[in-house]
């Protein structure tokens, strides 16, 4: 008899069997489905057909009229290859990278501390650290390079995106328009951005060398919690806050007539930059959660997983 | 013995009406690559007993639908900038003509590119592929009318300057552009004619009689080639940053194909010529 399989895995079994005359026997849900072949089968085939839904191998029960050991074997008898990781020269030039962004953004959280407690308020604190913000974030675009070059086993185009959107705020809002560095919304996500990034790059640093502290990855994985929210809504205030002195004096902006034939209105621009966060943010903060899951369910896993 | 994994399907199909075999997906292995329709189920390496893994691959559409929802867009949003139909510019310059013949020019190109195209797609392609997922026709056509708009958008403004070497470089753009176009629909129908209705059988494209396919000694895709060319003779023509910003993204998408195929040829031919390059004679 046929079983019945969990969560909307179904089977079918196709048993080709030799006959006088030839054919293809079906069996659907206990139905018996035959289908003339003007050919006949030598071999007596039996084809076990499992459903499974995208492309997860649900738990697969042995079909008692088929031949043992087909249908659990198949799923688990591929190996995962597993792809070769960085050389030793890359790795130890990736720990090194690494090393050198968590000691500055460390530098830029001091920074802001000792300002803090130099000033007694928090207004204004972006001057302190503005230039190891911007040497430090700007720096990240390396990563892109080494998601290129392969040694890092990370997609160009998503780290890509990431770091480059990084880079737009604090080039092209934060420092070109002076008005918003006095704002809040300013060390709202330098705040984000440096304990995201120093917990962050400690992450890779320590993956590398093989000895992740169990803190540091439930670190990772917890404070975006908290800290990504808290990002975003900094970036977003901070741009918000910049639109009025893009539209007064025209930054950034091409306006026709001109010989290329070309205009560019960055003041919309900014605006649709903020409305894409509508989408995007809560995608990035799913996938998030779900990393979370997978890589804290799996204590003894320690690979390194964006 | 010759009965294959569509026969599979077929019978799959019948019992699951849902899934229509276009939609199925039948593998091996849940890492493996996907079987083909033709593969003749005797030849599999399983054993007695072979198990299956079906994933739907959701709707599918046929590549003739796609293309042609593609080049009806473009060709009919320009036309609406073109004619400056109200909403798109300020109010005064609705339904008013550009008194720059360049911009005529542009739109009988443009929209000569398009039915071209579309004639093309009805008559002389032989499209081999079955169908592709259903949410490729909304990125496809998405891309292909967004980059129109833009494009149109300002060619037609009321503001457009014309280039900046006047007559002579709409002439050349226009020149390159025509030549372009005849050499790209004479590679399609060579290509055509290389294959008989019905037959899966690959063949090495050579050239022909006609010197537009002469191209062939030193190109894989020249089809490719002359559609990047037209595009180039395009934004020579308009002298337009959109456009050349299309023709960009246009030739960087080509040229994956166009490598795609090259490779492909590769490994089916043993004696493919040697001189072919996939897009770009002798570069790329």
């Amino acid at each position: 008899m046929l079983h019945r399989f969990l969560r909307g895995c179904l089977s079918y079994s196709v048993s080709k069997r030799r006959r006088k005359y030839g054919g293809v026997t079906a069996l659907v849900s206990g139905r018996h489905f035959r289908v003339w072949s003007p050919c006949s089968f030598p071999d007596s085939v039996n084809l076990t057909a499992t459903v499974v839904q995208d492309q997860t191998p649900l738990r697969v029960a042995v079909m008692s009229a088929a031949a043992p050991g087909t249908s659990k074997a198949a799923h688990s008898d591929v190996a995962p290859k597993r792809k070769k990781g960085p050389g030793a020269l890359a790795t130890a030039y990736l720990v090194i990278y690494n090393v050198v962004m968590t000691a500055g953004w460390l530098v830029i959280a001091v920074g802001l501390v000792r300002a803090y407690l130099a000033r007694g308020s928090y207004h204004g604190l972006y001057y302190s650290i503005e230039k190891p913000l911007k040497f430090f974030q700007t720096g990240a675009i390396l990563e892109i390079l080494h998601c290129a070059v392969g040694i890092v086993p990370s997609s160009v185009v998503l780290t890509g995106f990431q770091v480059m959107s990084r880079v737009f705020l604090t080039w092209a809002v934060t420092h070109s328009v002076r008005e918003v560095q006095s704002e809040d919304s300013v060390l709202l996500f330098v705040t984000a951005w440096t304990v995201t990034e120093i917990i962050r790059y400690s992450f890779y640093t320590f993956s590398l060398l093989n000895h992740l502290p169990f803190l540091i990855k439930w670190a990772r994985y917890t404070f975006f919690f908290v800290l990504y929210p808290m990002g975003v809504t900094g970036e977003l205030l901070t741009i918000y806050a910049a639109l009025p002195y893009v539209q007064k004096t025209g930054l950034y902006s091409v306006t026709l007539p001109n010989k290329y034939n070309f205009s560019f209105d960055y003041y919309t621009f900014l605006i649709l930059i903020m409305i894409s966060y509508i989408p995007l943010f809560p995608q990035l903060y799913f996938h998030m959660i779900r990393q979370r899951k997978k890589v804290l369910g799996h204590v003894e896993d320690y690979s390194k997983v964006e | 013995p010759t009965a294959t994994v569509l026969d599979i399907k077929a019978l799959f199909h019948k019992s699951y009406p849902k899934w229509y075999p276009a939609r199925q997906s039948l593998r091996l292995d849940p890492k493996a690559k996907c079987l083909r329709d033709e593969e003749v189920l005797q030849t599999l390496p399983v054993g007695t007993t072979a198990s299956f893994y079906f994933s739907d691959l959701g709707p599918q559409l046929t590549w003739g639908t796609v293309f042609l929802s593609e080049c009806v867009g473009p060709l009919i949003i320009y036309l609406m900038f073109y004619f400056r139909l109200p909403f798109i510019y300020s109010p005064k310059y609705d339904f008013t003509t550009s008194k720059h013949w360049i911009v005529h020019l542009a739109c009988m190109c443009h929209s000569f590119h398009y039915i071209k195209r579309i004639l093309e797609t009805m008559f002389v392609h032989r499209i081999s592929h079955g169908t592709m997922p259903l949410r490729n026709i909304f990125k496809n056509c998405g891309y292909y009318w967004c980059t129109a708009a833009w494009m149109a958008y300002y060619i037609n403004h009321p503001l457009y300057t014309p280039p900046y070497y006047g007559q002579q470089q709409v002439n050349t753009g226009l020149y390159i552009f025509l030549f372009c176009q005849v050499g790209n629909f004479s590679i399609h129908v060579a290509l055509r004619n290389l294959k008989l209705p019905g037959s899966k059988a690959k063949k090495i494209p050579y050239p022909t009689k006609n010197p537009f396919t002469w191209i062939f000694w030193l190109v894989s895709c020249p089809n490719y080639t002359y559609e990047v060319g037209s595009w180039i003779g395009f934004t020579v023509m308009t002298q337009c940053v959109p456009v050349a910003f299309f023709t960009l993204v246009a030739f960087i998408q080509m040229t994956v194909w166009a490598k795609g195929k090259h490779r492909g040829y590769l490994k089916e031919f043993r004696d493919y010529p040697t001189l072919r390059s996939s897009i770009l004679p002798f570069i790329l």
